[in-house]
């Protein structure tokens, strides 16, 4: 093939510009077929993604839907074959008032009330630290923060999970020299101690992600803010923190859908932790329920409630966000 | 602070800023090892053998056996570890780049392309960001079986192509990286629509596409939840799902601490190794992916 800018494609039924450009009736459907080209090139562009987003997306939740309305029953004794029946809003009822989804929804809400406002801060501070200008190594410092991002999560909760075992875990070790005892995976440790391998696992890619965003703010307006008399802490607290807040909403949103997900970490802790049941987390009741207990019922309808509270809640955050910026934007 | 005067603030600030100065130091330093120590665990860890790692003792020069541990990883099972490494490579290099190809392109449409219901289509990518893999973790596994795909290589394959969040970028990318002016000089000169994309436009979208190819290799790498509940045959298994079913195992027969260990270092290498050789790239996808 030759230069893709001199061959033509024709395609069946175009004509030409060249052919006819003294008449108007050519010049318009030259442009209706130029569009109607562009758009099929838009199709072939997209069809992939789509195809895709039907297969693996859009049917996968139409079916957890459709399979939380309806349920495997067996007529009789037991006899017979199965069919299956429209149960309406049963699996919702067994679902939310079986104490063990409820548990495992209120340990992702605590989870997530920990850990989030816990990234969020850290990893700012961080990036405002590193920002500042006064950090020695800088570049260093970075990569050593960005590190545990390119270790696995589930290798991560395996470093941890030795970390936090007594007998193979140094840390505990240097503690017990100290006369101090602390089981991490006991009953209320454990939550934090799950806490602090997603926080170690992401509180470096948070803070590149707010790094690249104050790297952006204008330099004027901090010389501005500094010439105005305000110390490095606030103009970090109130000029940087304000320009950065779309980073803010976004970290906090991919934290709260991913936190929403708990899973990994709880179920490598409980290899060794009596206190991590089966049904954990929400996701861990799901796959429970649809794995062990071979419930598809029960595990859609906790599907579907798990994705309603996932989306309640980023449009609860995107509403909030919105609302606070507003009077600023007012004030201008 | 305002009310003081300016003798004495000047005074009183110096002071202070090289108070500030070292506790700002001393708090990164504390992060920088909370986030290193960890990691150095592993590699020394790695380098022990049984007896060093129940005593706690990672840190002496005893006990060393870095290369006797290396040749168990690979000789345990018959040499399974060497097979779920073959395979998460696999999993992860393929589906990122087919993955990637097929985001950027569907972004760079929804960026330069006018049609009917366009930004309604992007909510529901935008949409699809937000759901979590385990609402379709049973769907899939229902329609892989239903399909005879369940067990497969495909039954993992398949679901990590799909990166929603890749066409948002690829979209942003596009804005950023491809002048229309680039494309209208192309129409004139009369190119088709999809010979200027792969000759032009996909040139231009490098970094981009590099970008959400690392991106989306991470993911398939930590990829953890899909492989367990459509693989049952532990030939197929990536290198996470495998370490977890050993670190099962070592419980209950402890010589498999060493290996999951070991396992576990190598594992680590694939993704430093791609953040360190594309680090100019993804860089700059961070900045084009919180600009909105």
């Amino acid at each position: 093939m030759t230069s893709p800018l001199t061959t033509t494609p024709s395609p069946i039924g175009a004509t030409r510009p060249a052919d006819a450009p003294s008449s108007a009736a050519p010049a318009r459907t030259t442009r209706r077929s130029s569009r109607r080209r562009e758009l099929g090139a838009c199709g072939a562009l997209m069809t992939p993604f789509f195809v895709l987003l039907v297969t693996v997306f859009l049917i996968p939740v139409g079916t957890a839907v459709w399979l939380s309305f309806f349920s495997d029953d067996q007529p009789g004794l037991g006899f017979g074959p199965e069919h299956t029946v429209f149960v309406g809003l049963r699996s919702y009822t067994a679902v939310l008032t079986d104490p063990t989804f409820l548990s495992s929804l209120g340990t992702v809400a605590l989870y997530c009330v920990i850990y989030i406002p816990l990234m969020v801060v850290s990893a700012l501070a961080l990036a405002l630290l590193l920002d500042s200008g006064v950090v020695r190594l800088r570049a260093s410092a970075q990569l050593g923060l960005f590190l545990p991002h390119a270790v696995p999560g589930i290798i991560a909760a395996l470093i941890w999970l030795y970390l936090y075992t007594p007998g193979l875990s140094p840390v505990i070790d240097l503690l017990g020299k100290a006369d101090i005892t602390i089981d991490f995976l006991g009953l209320h440790t454990v939550l934090p101690s799950i806490v602090n391998i997603a926080l170690w696992s992401n509180l470096g890619y948070n803070m590149v992600v707010f790094y690249a965003a104050l790297q952006a703010v204008p330099r004027e307006v901090i010389e501005a803010s500094v010439v105005d008399g305000a110390g490095p802490v606030r103009t970090a607290l109130q000029v940087k923190t304000p320009l950065v807040r779309p980073s803010i909403v976004m970290v906090a949103m991919f934290t709260l859908i991913f936190a929403l997900q708990l899973f990994t970490e709880p179920m490598l802790l409980g290899q060794a932790s009596p206190v991590i049941n089966s049904r954990f987390s929400p996701s861990m009741y799901i796959y429970d329920a649809a794995f062990t207990r071979n419930n598809y019922g029960l595990a859609a309808a906790a599907s579907v409630v798990l994705l309603i509270c996932t989306i309640a809640l980023s449009y609860g955050v995107t509403r909030w966000t919105n609302r606070a910026t507003a009077p600023e934007e007012d004030a201008r | 602070m305002s009310a003081t005067s300016t003798t004495t603030r000047t005074a009183t600030t110096l002071r202070p800023r090289l108070l500030g100065r070292s506790v700002v130091n001393l708090v990164v330093g504390i992060s920088v090892l909370y986030t290193l120590l960890p990691v150095l665990w592993l590699v020394l860890a790695a380098s022990k053998d049984r007896d060093a790692l129940s005593g706690s003792d990672v840190l002496s020069l005893n006990h060393f056996s870095f290369v006797q541990n290396l040749k168990d990883l690979f000789a345990m099972d018959g040499g399974l570890y060497g097979r779920w490494y073959g395979n998460s490579l696999l999993y992860a290099v393929l589906g990122a780049a087919l993955g990637a190809l097929v985001s950027i392109a569907c972004g760079y449409a929804f960026d330069k392309y006018r049609f009917a219901h366009k930004e309604k289509l992007f909510g529901l990518v935008l949409a699809a960001v937000m759901v979590p893999q385990t609402v379709l973790a049973l769907p899939l596994y229902l329609m892989a079986s239903g399909t005879g795909l369940v067990n497969t290589f495909w039954s993992v394959f398949i679901p990590v192509l799909f990166n929603p969040f890749g066409v948002y970028l690829g979209r942003i990318f596009s804005q950023g990286y491809v002048p229309d002016e680039v494309l209208e000089a192309a129409r004139v000169d009369g190119a088709g629509e999809l010979t200027t994309y792969f000759r032009v436009a996909l040139r231009m979208l490098g970094p981009g596409l590099v970008t959400v190819f690392l991106f989306q290799l991470t993911a398939i790498w930590n990829n953890f939840f899909l492989p367990m509940v459509m693989l049952s045959d532990q030939d197929l298994y990536p290198v996470s799902l495998g370490l977890y079913t050993w670190n099962s195992s070592a419980t209950v027969s402890p010589e498999y601490y060493p290996v999951v260990i070991m396992g576990s270092l190598l594992a680590v290498l694939p993704l430093i190794l791609a953040f360190a050789l594309l680090q100019r790239f993804w860089k700059s996808g961070l900045t084009a992916g919180s600009v909105k």
